[in-house]
């Protein structure tokens, strides 16, 4: 008997099967090159991911599903690809100099950042919950062996320890969210499980169901760090090497997101009063922890945990309000939040190859011997603390009128006032820089790519806060299409 | 008609239920990890049950044949007291018997359930499971195949990355090194006076 196959189309596949091909080349080209030539093998990653981006751009516009609907193409995975390949571009161009520092720049890295691109790039792209999970898992694996790569550092070993075992429980509660989803809807297709669960007329559609979108934003809300799934994020932030903490802290988030949307909307979208409140619950407590728990750190990459943290929260605020308005403002907070923090972490790794440590008390004085860094620190905490005429303020302001005008009066205001406690420690950093005595020199060559690194998420954040139209009308153009 | 199928159905799942959790609630390892082999071998009970041999053969081959086996392994090698353990050696054998015994009597039982009330379950496909699982998985699961072999590929770099370590202090055999030697480099003769020699 004849088995038919599925359509393929490979075209819509392009950017990933371009970032494998890379990948496989680097892995290849590793083992056939010394250590000395290994750091090169970074340039060739980087002009993959470019590269990628480039047909991206062309893509732009196209909506297609290949694949029997496991695989989709439309312009809201095409916008969330762009940023997964920027949250991946940037931290890689301003970890040279920190990776050649700790000797940890050989081939390996440069693969595993790549495999962990490709799995966010599917699960962005996933029209089924099998290449979401496993979109997922090639992601977190990558990233898992990425917490611990600097081998010889305890720290570092702790930190992919704790983040393999919690995350494979993330994912176990995802599985059998899925397996129950399955088992009430009668497949695992988002089409087919939307129409099971459209079919209650949007109520009571079977406890195995209700259970199961529970414990599916259970394991997507462990990835993307949202309280009280928070618990691993800032250990294995301040375990991991410093430029594996840039990529985490920008990269999977956006695929956590994107995989979010795409769940919310499809399979789940005539669920919404039952995940409305979940996220909502999560909004509050995110913020609740990002902006209490912060506050007590004294480590500045513990701190970016917790502000990341309460970052998330924010944006769950702008999905919680289930408005198209709502899922546009979600956009354009993670675009401005990818610039803020990946600037921020440029900084850090610039101040580390100083051999400073990573202590917010470290920081005391850089305004007195480096004050551009300290100035450029500062708009950073300025931006992520939300104040005006910086882009975190636009971003902010979206998420909360998105709230307002969906009704949800009380999130908005939580968030404003979450808002203002945050801003205490990211003031405090400020602070640190400008009105203490510097212990250290702070010499330290600051490396061409760190500065176009630096360059390029100071005028982003500027940009974005002055003139954010653009910004807006691309998120619109993305997200219409999926409404 | 006694309905053989939901009774060995509670029969198993009980069991299931019973070795899992004493997986985690054991002190001694070894037990933990036989007790991990009766749950992976109550699973592909079920899965007989619901007429998934193939499953059932992959559960027992890759779950009991090769992973836990790497368990036993894993926990042998870590710091456990050999003397202890071998002292106790005895102390495993009524467990081992247990497991043993309780898969025995599944065996049994499964294999009558199918004999006495023909197939249990309805068949979910016309098809034997295993041709219609490989009709599907490298066709309409394409996609997920290939994505699933990244997986695989991501965890061996992984493992690769995080264990493997050059150390300089260590000797290595090289053969071309050793048949490369000539008899001058090999043998040093000394002409020792007599009578001087140590």
């Amino acid at each position: 008997m004849p088995v038919p196959m599925p359509d393929i189309n490979l075209i819509a596949l392009l950017p990933e099967i371009l970032i494998l091909l890379v990948a496989m080349g680097v892995l290849l080209l590793t083992a056939w090159s010394r250590e000395t030539t290994q750091p090169l093998l970074g340039l060739v990653a980087m002009a993959g991911v470019a590269l990628a981006g480039g047909i991206l751009l062309i893509q732009t516009g196209m909506t297609t599903t290949t694949f029997g609907g496991l695989f989709v193409l439309d312009p809201f995975a095409s916008a969330m690809k762009l940023l997964m390949l920027v949250a991946t571009l940037l931290p890689l161009l301003m970890s040279w100099d920190y990776l050649a520092r700790h000797r940890l720049d050989i081939g390996e890295y440069f693969v595993l950042t790549l495999f962990a691109l490709l799995g966010g790039m599917l699960m962005a792209s996933s029209g089924d919950f099998i290449t979401l999970y496993l979109g997922l898992e090639l992601m977190s694996l990558s990233i898992y062996v990425l917490a611990a790569f600097n081998r010889d550092d305890p720290k570092s070993n702790e930190a992919g320890l704790k983040y393999f075992v919690l995350g494979s429980m993330a994912s176990g509660l995802l599985l059998y969210g899925i397996s129950l989803i399955y088992g009430g809807a009668g497949g695992t297709g988002f089409a087919a499980v939307a129409q099971a669960m459209g079919e209650g007329g949007g109520h009571a559609p079977g406890i195995g169901l209700r259970l199961g979108v529970v414990l599916v934003l259970a394991g997507m809300a462990f990835k993307i760090a949202a309280a009280p799934f928070h618990m691993w994020a800032p250990d294995v932030y301040q375990g991991a090497p410093t430029s594996v903490t840039a990529f985490m802290a920008a990269m999977p988030k956006i695929a956590g997101f994107a995989a979010i949307y795409r769940v919310l909307l499809e399979p789940f979208g005539p669920m919404q009063s039952q995940w409305g409140p979940i996220l909502q619950f999560l909004a509050v407590a995110s913020l609740a922890v990002g902006a209490l728990a912060a506050i007590a750190q004294t480590n500045i990459k513990r701190m970016l945990a917790y502000s990341s943290i309460g970052h998330v929260g924010y944006a769950l605020i702008g999905l919680a309000s289930g408005t198209e308005l709502g899922f546009r403002s979600v956009l354009i907070y993670l675009a401005i939040y990818i610039f803020m923090n990946l600037g921020t972490f440029a900084l850090i790794l610039v101040v580390n190859n100083a051999g400073v440590g990573d202590e917010i008390n470290d920081y005391r004085g850089l305004a007195k011997k480096r004050p551009l860094l300290a100035f450029l620190m500062a708009i950073f905490m300025f931006a992520m603390a939300g104040i005006p005429p910086l882009a975190g303020f636009i971003g902010k302001f979206y998420v909360f009128m998105a709230a307002v005008k969906a009704g949800m009066i009380g999130l908005a205001v939580t968030g404003v006032l979450f808002s203002a406690v945050g801003a205490y420690y990211y003031l405090r950093v400020v602070q640190r820089m400008y009105f203490e005595e510097a212990e250290t020199a702070f010499r330290m060559e600051v490396g061409l790519l760190s500065r176009l690194v630096i360059a390029v998420s100071t005028l982003a954040v500027l940009y974005w806060g002055l003139l954010p139209g653009g910004l807006i009308d691309w998120a619109e153009a993305s997200i219409r299409p999926l409404l | 008609m006694i309905p053989v199928a939901d009774i060995v159905f509670y029969l198993l799942a009980a069991v299931l239920v019973i070795a899992a959790l004493r997986v985690v609630t054991t002190r001694n390892p070894v037990h933990s990890a036989l007790f991990l082999v009766l749950t992976f071998f109550t699973a592909a009970g079920l899965f007989v049950l619901l007429r998934a041999e193939f499953l059932a053969a992959i559960l027992v081959m890759v779950y009991m044949g090769a992973v836990a086996v790497l368990f036993l392994f894993v926990v042998m090698m870590l710091d456990v007291d050999f003397a202890e353990l071998r002292r106790g050696a005895l102390s495993h054998l009524p467990v081992g018997l247990a497991v043993g015994g309780v898969i025995l009597v599944e065996l049994i039982i499964v294999a009558l359930a199918q004999h006495s009330a023909g197939p249990v379950t309805e068949p979910a496909v016309a098809v034997p499971n295993t041709l219609a699982i490989g009709r599907v998985l490298y066709t309409t699961y394409l996609l997920p195949f290939e994505i699933a072999s990244l997986v695989l590929l991501v965890a061996m770099i992984g493992a690769i990355v995080l264990t493997l370590r050059k150390r300089p202090d260590v000797r290595k055999q090289v053969i071309s090194h050793q048949l490369a030697r000539t008899r001058d480099q090999a043998v040093e003769l000394k002409k020792v006076a007599s009578g001087e020699g140590a």
